[in-house]
């Protein structure tokens, strides 16, 4: 099973079949979306007419390509809107959060640790519906008491970071914890003896140390917030974010602008997926 | 010391804020509505007719114990299939053919959920490619559906887990010593022996990760049986929103979400009876 025992031939051409398989089974759905989205037919699907950008760039009656539909398009804003707050919320917290489990001892601490974990086991569509019942329910109370309706307790953008923020955060502090945990504190001493106060430590010393963790999981938090569903479905309000547009569409019946939003999600997420393996090689 | 007092107070802050507003205020709030019940308007008494209301009907709890039972076969199917590819990348590749794999791994995380189950919708849908294939080299005649059977969510259901079971095994994997597979040989086990005996007890604290890792996304798994499952395809995920989102039966729904929450733990902490493994292991060794 390791290249130093002998095998015979028949089981080691099997194997590799098998991981080859194993890749096809892979690759497979994301290569047919891929190959659909340039299908000159009105459905994803075979016989094969024809190779065309139309669902792309298309704006006629028949046929109005991704560029040219408006919802899509306001979709990816609010989408890359959350993702962003949603990244740096994740990596401020993450941060704290790995300063204080690294650095500080104190009473209850594993204890807080294991409920910092909690968030990773909680499955999203619960951690959805229990903001949203936590949050009407505060905002149910203001408004019955004071007359007042305050439109971030309600479904919408402000509880859809909170919701993503929540998971997200927790993989972003093991993230940076594990990098913050090879940094050898006789440098921040150092430092300290030489008369820097705890604040320029920190900004001069520790976090250039933690920069490639910090940008690494900024990036996965930007993709894992614009890809969430569980939670984002529960806690959408009027205007919804890609996944939620997408599905609702699926469900209507697919078309390949579907397919060529599709594309291009997997190309930015590969872009991105390649800054940040640039980014922590160096 | 007061500085040292102050930024430990200031750091602990932003962290209890999270946890008591965002998850224990209202996973004790889901707890709460799922143990009332709506009198009159703006009325609740303390009942458990939720509770009842789930054991008497037979969908509910059929749906839940189906949910459970194709979770944790899911995961076991993940295991057996991820397995030999897990060593394969560990032990047989090499440099960069070996990155290039591990990479490849990794690929459906940078994909959205939502685009590969649409992947699977037209490959395997009766005008999809499969069907289209199959008629090609005359296995079948007329356009076959493969949409909407316990298969095809199976199939989704493993697809998307496949990664967060390869990278914890593969990194088990990866620290352990080449030499204990050949003194294993020397000594006269075979392929079978060798696995029982010395591969499998290494690489329990990756097999116990993947595992919870993956039967957690499986049964919070929403869009998989929904989009692959059609309209017969019961998910308790799906339950859960039906009674919030469309039916607007909160108490019910905040029900359904604790009896989850408690199946997940239960068996979640079972797997770590079993294993020996602490759940802050276990999630360690997943990054």
């Amino acid at each position: 099973m390791i290249p130093s025992i002998p095998q015979s031939r028949a089981f080691q051409k099997t194997y590799t079949v098998y991981v080859c398989l194993f890749f096809m089974f892979l690759l497979a759905p994301l290569v047919v979306v891929a190959v659909f989205s340039m299908n000159d037919s009105v459905f994803p699907s075979l016989p094969w007419e024809g190779f065309t950008l139309d669902w792309y760039f298309a704006d006629n009656k028949e046929r109005r390509g991704l560029f040219h539909d408006g919802a899509i398009q306001e979709s990816i804003i609010t989408s890359l809107m959350i993702a962003l707050f949603v990244a740096i919320l994740s990596v401020t917290l993450a941060i704290t959060n790995a300063l204080l489990f690294e650095r500080y001892d104190f009473r209850g601490k594993q204890f807080l640790y294991s409920l910092m974990l909690l968030p990773l086991v909680i499955p999203g569509v619960i951690l959805g519906i229990s903001i949203l019942s936590f949050s009407s329910g505060i905002a149910n109370t203001i408004e019955d008491s004071y007359g007042l309706d305050l439109e971030f307790l309600r479904p919408g953008l402000p509880l859809i970071v909170l919701g993503q923020f929540v998971f997200i955060s927790t993989m972003a502090t093991l993230v940076i914890s594990a990098r913050l945990r090879k940094l050898d504190t006789a440098m921040e001493e150092a430092a300290l003896n030489l008369g820097a106060s705890r604040f320029e430590v920190f900004t001069t010393i520790t976090l250039p140390w933690l920069k490639p963790a910090v940008i690494g999981s900024a990036v996965v938090a930007f993709l894992m917030s614009f890809e969430n569903f569980n939670t984002t479905l529960i806690l959408a309000g009027s205007d919804s974010p890609l996944t939620i547009t997408l599905f609702d569409r699926m469900r209507e019946g697919s078309t390949p602008v579907l397919n060529a939003v599709s594309t291009l999600l997997m190309a930015g997420s590969g872009a991105l997926a390649l800054v940040s393996i640039f980014i922590q090689r160096k | 010391m007061t500085g040292r007092k102050l930024s430990f107070y200031l750091l602990l802050m932003p962290l209890l804020l999270t946890l008591t507003l965002l998850i224990l205020l209202p996973q004790l709030d889901m707890l709460g509505i799922s143990m009332r019940e709506r009198v009159s308007y703006g009325v609740y008494e303390f009942s458990l007719l939720h509770y009842r209301e789930f054991f008497t009907e037979p969908l509910y709890w059929n749906t839940f114990l189906r949910t459970a039972v194709m979770s944790i076969l899911a995961t076991a199917l993940t295991l057996l299939i991820s397995f030999p590819v897990a060593w394969y990348i560990a032990k047989i590749a090499q440099g960069k053919n070996k990155n290039l794999m591990f990479l490849a791994c990794l690929i459906p995380f940078w994909v959205s959920e939502l685009v590969r189950t649409y992947g699977w919708m037209i490959l395997l849908r009766e005008s999809g490619v499969v069907s289209g294939f199959l008629q090609w080299i005359g296995v079948v005649d007329a356009p076959v559906e493969m949409l909407y059977n316990d298969i095809t969510v199976m199939t989704g259901l493993v697809y998307a887990s496949m990664l967060f079971m390869v990278v914890p095994l593969v990194s088990t994997l990866e620290g352990m010593d080449d030499s204990l597979v050949e003194a294993a040989y020397d000594l006269g086990g075979n392929h079978f022996t060798v696995l029982r005996t010395v591969i499998i007890p290494y690489a329990v604290p990756g097999i116990v990760s993947g595992c919870i890792v993956v039967f957690m996304l499986t049964l919070g798994n929403y869009l998989t049986p929904t989009l692959l499952g059609g309209k017969d395809s019961l998910w308790f995920t799906e339950q859960i929103f039906t009674q919030f989102i469309t039916r607007f039966n909160w108490e019910q729904g905040a029900a359904f979400g604790v009896l989850l929450l408690c199946l997940s733990s239960l068996i979640v902490w079972l797997g770590l009876k079993l294993s020996k493994q602490s759940f802050k292991q276990a999630l360690a060794s997943e990054t």
